[in-house]
């Protein structure tokens, strides 16, 4: 049985060594490449003594990047993905709370990080990816490994201004995967294009499957999600069959015509997720590809990937919500009502070995959300409450609801609105904020009473928060209007807003 | 359409930027895709017209100037 990631890479390198396995188009690396540099990585850390910690990959997206996951992985230590486009202060939030072992970074990333107070040993990757193999220290921390232990940390947006990291665990990412490459059919023609950033578990639906099926996958240049031609035309350049996507990143090329003058040729698989599909859009796609297999993924972090597939099987008309279908095999869940019972529809609580192993050095939020079954009285068991509402429709597929609380879903990313409030409320000359989405628009909208410009406002949460977190249109208000419980009314800054005052 | 126009839908989306200076927009990640997908929805819907998905290019999104030269040439054609 398979207790550890690098397994796939194992048994591939010997298949397929001088096959392409990551390119973004400007370098690549094959499986012989990868491995071989991993294996430096792995025996570097060890030989300083670096194991069983975790070690941060402070890196452009690129396949350098990549192969340094796999060189933490050989060292028996579980990688932490930052990229050098977060703000400072959310890097300096993230390293304070982490406590790493050490670092890897571009020729660059090294200064940044000393900025930042970072302690601990800082390899530069062109200097690390040659170091020594020490066939012995690799086997033995091989030796050593259980599939219980921890494989990676991204971050995650918190209510509360810190981010939320979550760690998941070889064994969930393995049950994952080979449950994924079924659904997905993955082989070793799989050619991946892919667009998820790669500090989030977004990204193990590429770089795993590669690994296990010796396929291919271009890591495409962030810049092209800006320009549908060239985007289109980069997926048939490569030959590109098979994309996981965010919804807005396939509503770029559809809404602004790109498919009426190029279509991406060689794609049969679309998998696309973390948001609702326009209808329209949607279509757009289907009758660009009428051959191809769509696959709606839904799932958080928390429980590795993805945790729920629906494979388009019918035609959709506007105003339908596309279903979330089933869980994965063997990934369980729950849907509970207000009162706690079973119902058709209410929280999804996801059970089993996809439940990632908690938020890092955070016992506190990891008890609110990883708590006991409530349906098992009987001995210790996990599951994790995902604070969205899932309900049953009528062909017993699974649908999404709504949120429970204030996280919403915005270009792909998963947004806690608090925290941009939270964020805003810091800034000087601001006294109360209160931040709503437009879901029709996808826009954040933040509306605030202060003494200061709007301009300086955004200014200010652009240093703070990722891009994506930026509020897209801002308002200053002479009051804030309150409930009669003193709380900011958001339901009328809603109306207000929707009826555009 | 009046350039001030366009210099509103702009100063909406980032009003911590100065467009009527600010040049490579684009390559210096000013925009990112949300902006460039914003503006070419906005610019169409106010404007009623459409940019060709040939024309989003870093060349006509670099400045405001660029974008308003764009729309100009879009509105001339038809």
């Amino acid at each position: 049985m398979q207790t550890n990631l690098l397994e796939y890479l194992d048994a591939t390198v010997l298949r397929v060594p001088d096959k392409l396995a990551f390119s973004d188009g400007e370098t690549s690396l094959t499986f012989s490449e990868l491995d071989s540099i991993s294996r430096s990585i792995g025996s570097r850390l060890a030989s300083d003594g670096i194991y069983g910690k975790p070690v941060v990959v402070f890196m452009d997206k690129s396949p350098r990047a990549v192969a340094s996951f796999f060189g933490v992985l050989r060292g028996g230590c579980y990688y932490v993905p930052l990229d050098s486009e977060m703000p400072s202060h959310r890097i300096e939030l993230i390293l304070k709370s982490l406590g790493a072992g050490a670092a890897i970074c571009d020729a660059s990333g090294a200064e940044t990080l000393r900025t930042f107070g970072f302690d601990a040993p800082v390899y530069s990757f062109d200097d690390i990816r040659d170091s020594e193999i020490v066939g012995d220290a690799l086997a033995s921390i091989r030796d050593r490994a259980i599939d219980t232990d921890a494989a990676y940390i991204v971050f995650t947006s918190g209510s509360t201004g810190i981010p939320k990291g979550v760690c998941a665990c070889h064994r969930s990412v393995i049950d994952y995967i080979e449950h994924l490459s079924e659904v997905l059919e993955v082989s070793e023609d799989t050619v991946f294009g892919n667009q998820t950033p790669l500090y989030f578990d977004a990204c193990l639906k590429e770089l795993y499957p590669t690994l296990k099926f010796g396929a291919t996958t271009y890591l495409i240049p962030k810049t092209l999600f800006m320009m549908p031609i060239p985007l289109v035309e980069f997926l048939n350049k490569y030959k590109i069959n098979t994309v996981c996507w965010v919804v807005s990143a396939l509503t770029l090329i559809s809404s602004l015509g790109a498919l009426d003058k190029v279509v991406p040729a060689h794609l049969h698989t679309v998998a696309f997720g973390s948001e609702v599909f326009p209808i329209k859009q949607f279509n757009r796609w289907r009758e660009a590809l009428p051959d191809a297999q769509f696959i709606n993924l839904y799932g958080p972090t928390e429980a590795t990937g993805m945790s729920c597939f629906y494979k388009v099987d019918r035609d959709f008309v506007e105003g339908e919500a596309i279903p979330i279908g089933r869980p994965f095999p063997n990934t369980g869940i729950i849907l509970l009502d207000d009162e706690g019972k079973p119902a058709n529809e209410g929280e999804l609580l996801i059970r089993g070995t996809p439940v990632t192993l908690g938020y890092y050095n955070d016992p506190e939020r990891t008890a609110e959300a990883f708590v006991q079954n409530p349906l098992n009285p009987h001995y210790p068991e996990l599951v994790y409450k995902t604070g969205d509402i899932i309900k049953y429709n009528d062909r017993g597929e699974l649908v999404f609801v709504s949120r429970k609380d204030h996280q919403i879903k915005h270009m792909g990313h998963r947004i806690e609105l608090g925290e941009i409030e939270l964020i805003a409320n810091t800034c000087e000359g601001v006294s109360s904020a209160c931040c709503i989405f437009d879901s029709e628009k996808k826009k954040l909208v933040l509306y605030y009473v202060g003494t200061v410009p709007s301009g300086d406002v955004v200014a200010f949460i652009r240093e703070k928060l990722p891009r994506y977190m930026a509020p897209n249109k801002v308002i200053a208000l002479d009051t804030m209007p309150l409930t009669a419980n003193g709380k900011i009314d958001r339901k009328l800054i809603m109306q207000n807003y929707l009826g555009g005052k | 359409m009046e350039f001030s126009e366009l210099l509103e839908i702009l100063s909406d989306l980032h009003p911590e930027v100065d467009f009527e200076t600010a040049e490579k927009l684009f390559d210096n990640k000013i925009l990112d895709s949300f902006d460039v997908v914003t503006i070419i929805t906005e610019v169409g819907s106010e404007f009623d017209i459409q940019i060709p998905a040939d024309q989003i290019v870093p060349e006509n999104f670099n400045s405001a100037k660029a974008l308003y030269d764009l729309i100009c040439r879009i509105e001339d054609d038809e």
